[in-house]
């Protein structure tokens, strides 16, 4: 279970206080919003008081004329306060959509923000549950939420009032059963949040469930998984259904438990009335007022239950919302970056020591994936990493683009800390191809300009030609606008590393990394872009990932890692002739090819 | 409306609980009915007593007496009713969601290809809420609204017809009203939802993509993409807030104008002596009784027809038939698969594609041997192994395995007798052992051979918790090459008789592969398998290599013999020896 799963407590404060401020730049809509709702509520509780004119005064002294302008006044009443309710119920509505819209879009700011460590962290299924279901939660609250609140706190207070200022003895009477159902409501609270916790764990797990399965059917399919994954998903599913039975249980005692304590609020203002009746102090359209009167009390508290629901859900999905504004991994930008306009290119490491986890003990030491990294590139050099999977290669590019911030030591960029600028004019710099490409839906062009509105259509157009994509992209319907779904998944993988290839072009950018960026590219098409590349390179720092040594035998300088740590340094005839990791791996790569025994 | 008759099959499931739900709703009605009676009587009493002056206390104490026992009873009954009806439903909603995953799970590769996730994921949640939403408050309200109201207007009938008549006149205009409002509603709805979903695709590409997006500082070129949506979902939102909010009003001043004709005429009847008091008051309490009755139906509508837009979403999900599956045509007397393959003049279009993608592809692969393919980026190589394990039936000829169609192999068999390695690796975010174990039930020892085999072993024995170690979101980070090794695991560890690799190797460093394709050789006695890759190296010794231009067959043959004709594979070869030499240099 993770711990904002967990449900914290269900009304709070601090919470409160802090969701209350977005509705600030509301605050003249929510008050007239509460006007009107007071207003609504008077009229509502002149009702029983209409019935009692007419019965007392009208019917008793048989006033028909007075008794057909009592109902003309009601009627008048009715009407206005129809529109009335009307327009409120529709003002809250756009508050509450004003409102959560703004904290859709904070929220939202706020993942864009955050560094790549949140999102090592975080399953993606979970951050989208985020940005729509919790905040659209909160709609409810805003909208009709608050202004309802004040509604009934008045409803009930203009229901007390009437009730005091017609008949003091009834209305104690009548009030005496609150005890009763301040306890009950009570009780019910406490099942009712145990079961409600239950469910939303079980709706977390569904979604994360799912989420995960429908990007992996394939692989579900492919190996006649389907059943154990039915049987996994239906066990979730049954948890659920079952929590949210044990809730049911206790909203059906709720319920008509709340009518029995109305009955029997009513059983006793009869008997009152009876027993003082002959006094003359209750008259009969007391009696009836104060009928209504019950019913009109017992609303709002009935009521109570759902928005006792609305409350609870908004507290947990504001808690989980407000954790995620407070989680602060977002890389620490300097109070005055330093300008960064300009950049010719040359990079280095100087004792670079690097963890993607340090345990928050500080005691034990964290598992170094980098330890004590140094060299450095001149601008223009194109310098190759090479080493096992795992030996740390990517990380070392992840740092450069300042994904991570390193624990120890620093790196530079012409001589510039490159914590001393803002990421995103480090970024500018630097093109990356990744390893695991990412294509958008919607169109090729927009997936090479990324909606970059000063890259021109010529210019992808040139960057896809460099690259050798624009065979395949002129043969699609559409050409450079051809639909481009979901993850590429229409093209096949090496189209895909062309076009994210071409992405990084187009960019122009000064530093680039190539990170195993023609691992699934045709022979020809990588030497095309080898020759691409070192023609338009020409000038730039290029630091490249490869395992085909051929890539990378005319680098300017050949970094060996191995488990983390830089173990040779120098050209491909140096590194040869050092008897090394580099000729272990050389001769590997190329020892006797052409007599290997068959495959099968 | 019509979506929601799918549903009748499940309510027929649970017809028993259902019945008695709905007769407790009868016994809670029937039982609360009575009680404006008492109160009526009460009153009337109270009055007769206040006009002779005579003491009664005690017949008074038995009407409240009895309005609250009758309370009780009542409220037992709905105790029940949310006990069957409610649990019902919540059963129902199991049933669904339960079905709608099996169902998905049936659909083929090409519609996962077409459609967004975040969409299927709004449909699991949000629409099959919407529809429970129907199932549960949506039977419990209207059958204890329409029974509240030919109770509650029997019983005002009997009482004076006339007046009855003459409170019931805003009624036809509510119906009206409603009907308008709530087709309404139903349009604005599913426009709504269908932005929603957008919305959601949103979010999940942006934060998918993020490592994307922050490289190449877009950040605020999505943020603005995100407004335009949030703000056009807001504004969806508005339109279907300004016909909500009618609902509600709309009702209450309805029956407003009902109280106010039952006390203007009621009164001038009491005036004229041809009606008691008390008959007025419980008259009046009926209509307060109709009050929240039509507040629930009109909510219950709003329900219906969100339910309704939300079971037109799924069924639409539902109606999907799986282009691939079992048919009349599946042979099921074959029992195992041997492993040799024939292409005869297959053919293949993907789906919304304009150009065939492999044409006219004729070959053997007898049990045992290696194809290989090689080509260009985009040639067609993926899409044809596809075709094996039928992720794609093929559009023309026929593809046989054993000398039987394809398509007539139960699917599961078929499935489970390959090995595939995909080109783009998908894990689990679960442990290695569950990862490459995958559902079957072997011994521990064969996931470590599997992993011997795929060279993942040494990696594993540096993991915190070994075999057991969680990976991905919950768990550490696998590199590129650590990630398809597993996944090469994961196809070794079924032992299958058809073993399929595309470019399963292209994230491996070079003295990996090299020790996995010699373990590879030998697990791949006797089994059929099927290599694609770019390098001559990896392909160089299989028994059929074939060439694909433009998803044809240009060449085919042995190495040797390829080498020897000077056409693509002579060049591609020629290309990788003066690499190599180059580097000698
Ligand atoms: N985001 C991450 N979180 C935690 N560990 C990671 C992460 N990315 C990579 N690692 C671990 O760091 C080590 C180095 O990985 P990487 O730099 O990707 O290696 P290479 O690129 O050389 O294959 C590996 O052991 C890998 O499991
Ligand atoms: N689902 C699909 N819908 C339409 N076109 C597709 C689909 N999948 C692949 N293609 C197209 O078919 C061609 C062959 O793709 P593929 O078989 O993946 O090539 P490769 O030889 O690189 O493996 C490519 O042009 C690709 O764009
Ligand atoms: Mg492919």
């Amino acid at each position: 279970m993770h711990e904002e799963e967990v449900l914290g407590k269900a009304y709070d404060a601090r919470l409160m206080r802090r969701l209350l401020k977005y509705l600030r730049p509301y605050r003249w809509h929510v008050a007239f919003g509460i006007v009107m709702s007071i207003v609504i509520s008077g009229m509502e509780a002149l009702r029983p008081y209409f019935t009692k004119i007419a019965v007392d005064k009208d019917i008793a002294s048989g006033d028909k004329v007075g008794l057909l302008m009592t109902a003309l006044l009601f009627l008048a009443v009715l009407v206005v306060r129809g529109l009335i309710q009307y327009a409120n119920a529709y003002l809250t509505q756009w508050i509450g959509q004003r409102t959560i819209f703004d904290l859709r879009m904070e929220v939202f700011r706020h993942l864009q923000n955050l560094s790549l460590k949140f999102y090592d962290k975080n399953p993606i299924g979970r951050l989208i549950t985020r940005v729509t279901n919790d905040v659209e939660v909160l709609n409810e609250m805003f909208s009709s939420g608050i202004v309802m609140v004040f509604s009934d706190v008045f409803t009930i207070a203009a229901i007390l009032y009437f009730m005091f200022t017609m008949n003091l003895g009834l209305a104690l009477v009548s009030l005496s059963v609150l005890p009763l159902l301040f306890y009950g409501t009570f009780l019910f609270r406490r099942k009712a949040r145990e079961a409600y916790r239950e469910v939303r764990l079980q709706i977390a797990r569904i979604n994360s469930f799912m989420q995960e399965h429908i990007t992996g059917m394939l692989v579900d399919q492919i190996f006649n998984r389907e059943r154990k994954s039915f049987e996994k998903f239906s066990a979730i599913n049954g948890a659920h259904r079952d929590a949210n039975i044990k809730s049911i249980f206790y909203y059906a005692v709720f319920y008509p438990g709340i009518d029995l304590i109305g009955a029997l609020s009513i059983g006793l203002i009869i008997w009152y009335a009876g027993a003082n009746a002959l006094e003359g102090t209750v008259t009969i359209g007391t009696v009836m007022a104060f009928v209504q009167f019950n019913e009109m009390f017992w609303r709002p508290i009935r009521d109570l239950s759902e928005k006792y629901n609305i409350l609870q859900t908004a507290m947990a999905s504001s808690e989980r919302i407000f954790q995620l504004l407070d989680d602060t991994s977002i890389l620490s930008a300097p109070q005055t970056p330093a300008p960064f306009a300009h950049v010719n290119g040359e990079v280095e490491f100087r004792n670079v020591w690097f963890a993607y986890n340090v345990p928050s003990d500080g005691v034990q030491s964290p598992e170094w994936v980098l330890k004590d990294i140094s060299f450095s590139i001149k601008p223009g050099e194109k310098v190759a990493l090479v080493g096992h999977t795992g030996a740390g290669k990517t990380s070392i590019t992840s740092l450069l683009t300042r994904f991570y911030d390193v624990q120890k030591g620093e790196i530079l960029i012409d001589g510039m800390n490159i914590q001393h600028v803002k990421p995103q004019d480090l970024r500018r710099h630097i093109g990356v191809v990744l390893q695991d490409v990412f294509l958008f839906s919607g169109d090729v062009k927009g997936n090479i300009s990324l909606g970059d509105s000063s890259i021109s259509l010529d210019r992808v157009k040139a960057a896809t030609r460099v690259v050798g994509a624009h065979r395949f992209i002129e043969q699609l319907s559409g050409d450079y606008d051809a639909e481009v779904k979901e993850r590429g998944a229409t093209l096949s993988v090496g189209q895909k590393q062309l076009l994210s290839f071409a992405r990084a072009l187009a960019y122009n950018p000064r530093i680039l990394i190539l990170d195993e960026a023609t691992s699934s590219v045709d022979t020809e098409s990588e030497q095309l872009i080898q020759a691409a590349i070192k023609k338009l390179l020409h000038g730039r720092t290029a630091i490249v990932i490869a395992h085909r040594l051929s890539t990378i035998q005319n680098s300017d300088k050949i970094i060996v890692m191995h488990k983390g740590e830089v173990r040779e340094m120098g050209t491909h005839q140096e590194l040869l002739s050092q008897n090394g990791i580099y000729r272990r791996l050389y001769e590997l790569q190329y020892k006797d090819q052409e007599v290997k025994a068959p495959l099968a | 409306m019509k979506p929601l008759l799918r549903l009748l099959p499940y309510l027929a499931r649970y017809k028993k609980t259902l019945t008695l739900g709905i007769l407790t709703v009868v016994g809670s009605n029937l039982f609360s009915i009575v009680q404006p009676l008492f109160l009526g009587y009460a009153i009337d009493e109270l009055k007769a007593g206040i006009e002779s002056k005579i003491y009664v206390t005690s017949d008074l104490m038995l009407w409240a007496g009895l309005i609250v026992g009758f309370s009780l009873i009542a409220g037992f009954f709905t105790f029940l009713t949310r006990q069957t009806i409610i649990v019902v439903s919540r059963h129902i909603e199991f049933d669904l969601r339960n079905d709608l995953l099996s169902h998905v799970q049936k659909l083929s590769y090409s519609y996962f290809q077409n459609k967004p996730t975040g969409d299927l994921m709004a449909h699991a949640t949000n629409d099959i809420s919407a529809v429970r939403n129907v199932l549960g408050p949506g039977i419990m309200y209207p059958s204890d609204t329409i029974l509240t109201f030919v109770l509650v207007l029997t019983m005002m009938l009997t009482r004076d017809w006339q007046l009855t008549l003459l409170a019931l006149i805003p009624m036809p205009l509510v119906s009206i009203v409603v009907y308008r409002v709530s087709k309404i509603i139903h349009d604005r709805f599913t426009e709504r939802q269908e932005l929603f979903s957008k919305l959601t695709t949103r979010a999940q590409e942006n934060l998918s993509g993020i490592r994307v997006i922050k490289s190449y500082v877009r950040e605020a070129f999505e943020t603005d993409e995100f407004k335009k949506l949030s703000w056009e979902y807001m504004k969806k939102n508005l339109v279907l807030a300004k016909v909500q909010s009618l609902l509600w009003p709309l009702m209450f001043l309805l029956v407003g104008c009902s109280i106010i004709l039952t006390m203007y005429f009621g009164g001038l009847r009491v005036i004229d002596s041809r009606m008691s008091i008390g008959t007025l008051s419980a008259f009046m309490s009926y209509l307060l009784m109709l009050i929240w009755p039509m507040i629930a139906f009109g909510w219950v509508l709003n329900l219906l027809q969100q339910g309704a837009a939300s079971m037109g979403r799924l069924t639409a999900i539902f109606d999907t038939v799986p282009e691939i599956r079992d048919t009349e045509k599946t042979n099921h007397s074959l029992t195992d698969i041997e492993g040799s393959i024939e292409f005869r003049r297959v053919s293949f279009t993907h789906k919304y594609a304009q150009q065939a993608t492999l044409r006219d592809l004729n070959m053997k692969i007898e049990k045992g041997m290696t194809l290989a393919v090689v080509g260009y980026t985009g040639s067609g190589k993926t899409t044809l192994v596809n075709l094996v394990p039928r992720l794609y039936d093929v559009t023309e000829g026929e593809l046989l395995i054993d000398g039987h169609d394809v398509r007539s192999y139960p699917l599961a068999l078929l499935r489970s007798s390959i090995g595939y390695v995909p080109q783009e690796t998908f894990l689990f975010s679960d442990t290695i052992a569950e990862n490459i174990r995958y559902g079957l039930d072997n011994g521990d020892s064969h996931i470590r051979d599997a992993a011997e085999i795929s060279q993942i072993e040494k990696d594993v024995a540096e993991f915190p918790k070994q075999f057991e170690t969680m990976i991905g979101e919950r768990g550490i980070t696998l590199s590129g090459g650590q990630k398809q090794r597993t996944s090469i695991a994961r196809a070794i560890m079924r032992e299958p008789k058809i073993l399929i690799l595309d470019d399963a190797l292209s994230s491996v460093d070079t003295y990996t592969e090299e020790e996995i394709l010699k373990r590879l050789k030998n697990f791949m006695q006797g089994r059929t398998s099927i290599i694609i890759s770019h390098r001559i190296s990896t392909v160089k010794d299989a028994d059929l290599i074939v060439v694909l231009d433009k998803g044809e067959i240009v060449e085919r043959g042995t190495h040797d013999e390829l080498v020897l004709k000077g056409g693509i594979y002579a060049d591609l070869h020629q290309k990788q020896l003066l690499e190599r030499e180059l580097e000698e240099m």
